[in-house]
């Protein structure tokens, strides 16, 4: 690896957000704030009872209350298509809707599960209204203790197993660790809540401004439901408010909305409260693991087993790649996994960063760690012996793989020379110090994308495709990537997402917009050079009768290659053709690299120095050292805020967040952001990011590979490694709340 | 204007007013998203009702540039990328200029207590202790 090539914390400068004067002056709007005329407001009643079905909505009340328009349930709702559909295969028009069909029926699956929506002409008016609807149910014994049911052979659906070897081959190992591990469900909660507005234009023409992750997702969702064509439905979703998996898909409010908008023949708007986002959108699945794990004297890996179990809705199956990891993440000749999922009466959870691996490496990085200390072998060295250099399950190379430099960087930055080797030997301030380490990893594979490119004889360069940004800073990213190719200043380019209007973009997620929206626009430039080159030709003298494989473009020139005396600038070449404006669109398909001859993944190393009170079992971060190899690093600034970021999340699933159920009723006891911990200022210490950013050219000419899920996954255990060696005290069950300290 | 008795500061400012610039994260006081000046002091203006503020000055995040010129903190916070979303970036820019001037950013531990009230889920929060100790430091006058 070139050593120049890592980048030093004073590189992050002139790599602002394309987007920043707009989010820092209130003028970035977000979907629940467009403005219509003569919008009415949706508020949703949700149930308050986990399993049964609905005997009498008592309405009256209600519909006396000064400006209601409708109310909506399943006895008046009306028919949806896609509720009813033909056919279950998703490539095929009329698939059937995915998840709870709202209005539907009157059955009840969960607490917290929307039955009604009142509409009414303002905000309050609906949302008063919607106290007074009283509900009456034919109550049924529910069952949301996942703690009891977990090992229950009876109620779980066995999705996936996994053998290489010979299974539970730990069991004969010389050194063993086997333990189980506890992870409760965590909530997404972006800041922005879920919100849609729908409109109708007639019977036949919609427009939605959704919350989504993928606008053209989205549409093709609406349109199956509601029996329309494509084109005739319109998602608008210019800034997402944060969303970490929650936005993958369409909730129940999206179709809500439109049926609502349909029904009082108004534009509606529909805002879930925070409270009904705990259940009424996904959510990352409580999972109970258990590994068995074991290495000769010498550190070397001999048998890794790996279970895990997570929770789903009784309506729908949601399973994530929870063991995958401990697949292929070290060399062990003896591996076998699997997974299975408890449906119980809750709402269907959902990817949430790092989804499968976040959860499947807090297990597997705390054994490894534990297994460290048996062995008395540092942790680092432990990865190193058993460091993977073709994925064992295929044997297959990866595209690149610079985890071993992760290591290294993170060591020497977080001073791991420091690191008692004895827990609970080392105290600063009156307080133990712990120091640990863990690893993430997450898929890097690219996904499909198109782009719009729009070149104007002003010299401006639009970009145009239907993705959204959550954050991440794809717009930030599209254009760094454009200016690169088309060797144009930042800002002569612009890049305009967030609209099925525009060609169809990829959905973000699973970390890899960059790479698939980067492809799609290096393809863009590409093709607008190539029409420069053939418009010089036809329009300017001095090239007349060259072959455009003579021509040279550079920042902005056409050149002669074997002249450059014989130039001419990109805008004269417009204006000598008398030509406004290039279009082109460009599709970039699915990797370039190929699935049967290579492996593709990011990884990460995370570093965690902490604080824990000898006697109150108070942690407080000190530092967070969080190393990345995802590829090429596009935009550095925000490329760094994701990791920072991501870290932030870790602490949250580490230290504080944990959706609590009371499972009397099935409800949840600490719907709200005052009792479901959230990582506040103070709870987050300084942090150094160090990429390794070295290109990965296999998976996408743009060099990237992913950062999103690799900056969250395998900081938890990180930090519960570094509470077990500041306290001797190994915590498998999370959050590591002070009273499990002492 | 006129409101709806039960209409708080931030719902008056977003549907009556629009100016959407003040977010809801919770409506409940709990996240800061809503944070904005009433007579110079931050507050939660999904806790505070329209009519209980009647004749008040009230500031919100399109109040505090002047003109194209971004306010000292603005910059800040784009320089040190503050924000990812950009959600509860106008409640974090309110919060933090009070912050400021309420005397509490004399150091970065200080500056994380007092902005806690302000929820950021994307996790900028060690950006926007940087964005706030580099004006404390630049010392204008916010």
């Amino acid at each position: 690896m070139d050593k120049n090539l890592l980048i030093p914390d004073t590189f992050f400068a002139d790599d602002d957000r394309v987007d920043g004067v707009a989010k820092v002056t209130g003028k970035a709007i977000f979907s629940a704030e467009h403005q219509l005329a003569n919008m009415a407001y949706g508020v949703f009643v949700c149930s308050t009872i986990a399993k049964g079905s609905i005997k009498n909505m008592i309405l009256a009340d209600a519909k006396r209350a000064a400006g209601v328009l409708d109310i909506i349930y399943y006895a008046n709702c009306p028919t949806v298509p896609g509720y009813n559909a033909y056919s279950k295969d998703p490539n095929k028009k009329g698939y059937e809707w995915r998840g709870l069909k709202v209005f539907n029926t009157n059955q009840v699956f969960s607490n917290g599960q929307p039955i009604a929506m009142v509409i009414a002409d303002t905000m309050e008016r609906a949302v008063h209204a919607a106290s007074l609807v009283k509900v009456e149910y034919n109550k049924a014994e529910s069952d949301t203790d996942f703690d009891a049911a977990k090992n229950d052979e009876k109620k779980l659906k066995k999705p996936g197993e996994y053998k290489r070897g010979e299974a539970d081959a730990y069991k004969k190992g010389e050194i063993i660790v086997e333990e189980e591990y506890n992870i409760p469900s965590e909530t997404h909660n972006p800041m922005e809540l879920h919100a849609t507005i729908a409109a109708w234009d007639g019977d036949d023409k919609l427009t939605v401004y959704d919350k989504s992750q993928g606008p053209k997702g989205t549409q093709r969702d609406l349109a199956q439901c509601f029996g329309l064509d494509e084109k005739n439905v319109r998602v608008v979703t210019e800034y997402v408010g944060g969303a970490f998996g929650s936005a993958l898909r369409s909730w129940p409010h999206v179709p809500a909305a439109v049926i609502a908008a349909k029904k009082v023949k108004r534009p509606v708007k529909l805002i879930v409260t925070r409270e009904q986002m705990f259940t009424t959108v996904g959510y990352r699945p409580h999972a109970w693991q258990k590994i068995g794990i074991s290495a000769s004297k010498d550190g070397k890996l001999t048998g890794i087993t790996h279970q895990a179990v997570s929770i789903t809705s009784r309506y729908e199956d949601f399973g994530e790649g929870i063991v995958n990891p401990s697949q292929f993440m070290y060399n062990s000749p003896n591996v076998n996994t699997s997974y299975r999922l408890l449906p119980m009466d809750v709402n269907t959870p959902t990817w949430m960063r790092g989804p499968g691996p976040a959860t499947g490496c807090f297990a597997l990085e705390s054994a490894l760690d534990e297994l460290s200390y048996k062995l008395n072998i540092d942790p680092i060295e432990l990865r190193l012996i058993n460091h993977a250099d073709v994925n064992p399950v295929n044997k297959l190379p990866w595209t690149t793989k610079f985890l071993k430099e992760c290591y290294a960087m993170g060591k020497e930055k977080i001073g791991w020379q420091n690191r008692p080797t004895v827990p609970g030997s080392l105290t600063e301030d009156g307080m133990l110090v712990g120091y640990g380490m863990a690893g993430g990893v997450f898929g890097a594979g690219r996904g499909q994308a198109t782009a719009k490119g729009i070149l104007n004889a002003d010299g401006t360069l639009i970009l145009q495709s239907a993705v959204s940004d959550m954050g991440p800073g794809t717009s930030t990213a599209a254009v760094a990537v454009a200016s690169e190719n088309m060797g144009l200043p930042k800002r002569m380019v612009s890049f305009e997402l967030g609209d099925t209007e525009y060609p169809t973009g990829p959905t973000q997620g699973g970390s890899g917009t960059t790479s698939a929206i980067g492809t799609a626009i290096i393809a863009v430039c590409t093709a607008l050079k190539q029409s420069l080159k053939e418009m010089a030709i036809s329009s300017v003298p001095a090239f007349a009768n060259s072959k455009p494989e003579a021509l040279k473009y550079d920042a902005g020139i056409i050149s002669m290659s074997d002249n450059a005396a014989i130039n001419i600038s990109y805008t004269d070449i417009l204006k000598a053709a008398n030509k406004p404006v290039i279009e082109v669109i460009k599709e970039a398909g699915k990797q370039t690299a190929d699935p049967q001859k290579y492996a593709m993944n990011s990884f990460s190393v995370h570093f965690v120095k902490l604080h824990v009170h000898p006697v109150t079992g108070v942690i407080k971060l000190k530092q967070i050292v969080s190393a990345a190899d995802a590829g090429k690093i596009i935009a550095v600034k925000p490329a760094r805020s994701q990791m920072v970021g991501g870290a932030v999340g870790g602490i949250g699933m580490a230290l504080t967040e944990e959706v609590v159920t009371d499972n009397r009723y099935g409800r949840y006891t600490n719907a709200n952001l005052a009792d479901y911990h959230v990582p506040v200022n103070a709870d987050a210490p300084p942090m150094e990011i160090l990429f390794v950013n070295q290109p990965d050219n296999i998976i996408s000419p743009t060099g990237a590979k992913g950062i999103g899920e690799i900056a969250l996954v395998g900081v938890a255990p990180a930090i519960a490694n570094a509470v077990y060696n500041a306290t001797g005290k190994r915590i498998r069950q999370l959050p590591i709340t002070p009273d499990k300290l002492i | 204007i006129i409101v709806d008795s039960r209409t708080s500061v931030l719902d008056a400012l977003r549907e009556n007013l629009n100016l959407k610039g003040t977010k809801k994260g919770c409506d409940h006081g709990q996240c800061g998203a809503c944070t904005v000046h009433i007579d110079g002091k931050r507050i939660n203006s999904c806790l505070s009702l329209a009519v209980m503020n009647e004749g008040k000055k009230i500031t919100t995040i399109e109040g505090l540039a002047n003109g194209d010129k971004l306010h000292p903190m603005q910059e800040a916070f784009i320089k040190h990328d503050g924000f990812q979303c950009g959600y509860c970036t106008p409640g974090q820019i309110m919060s933090a200029v009070c912050c400021v001037k309420e005397g509490h950013a004399n150091n970065a531990d200080e500056i994380r207590e007092y902005m806690s009230g302000n929820i950021c889920r994307c996790g900028a929060y060690p950006n926007i202790v940087d964005a706030i100790m580099e004006v404390k430091k630049g010392g204008q006058t916010l």
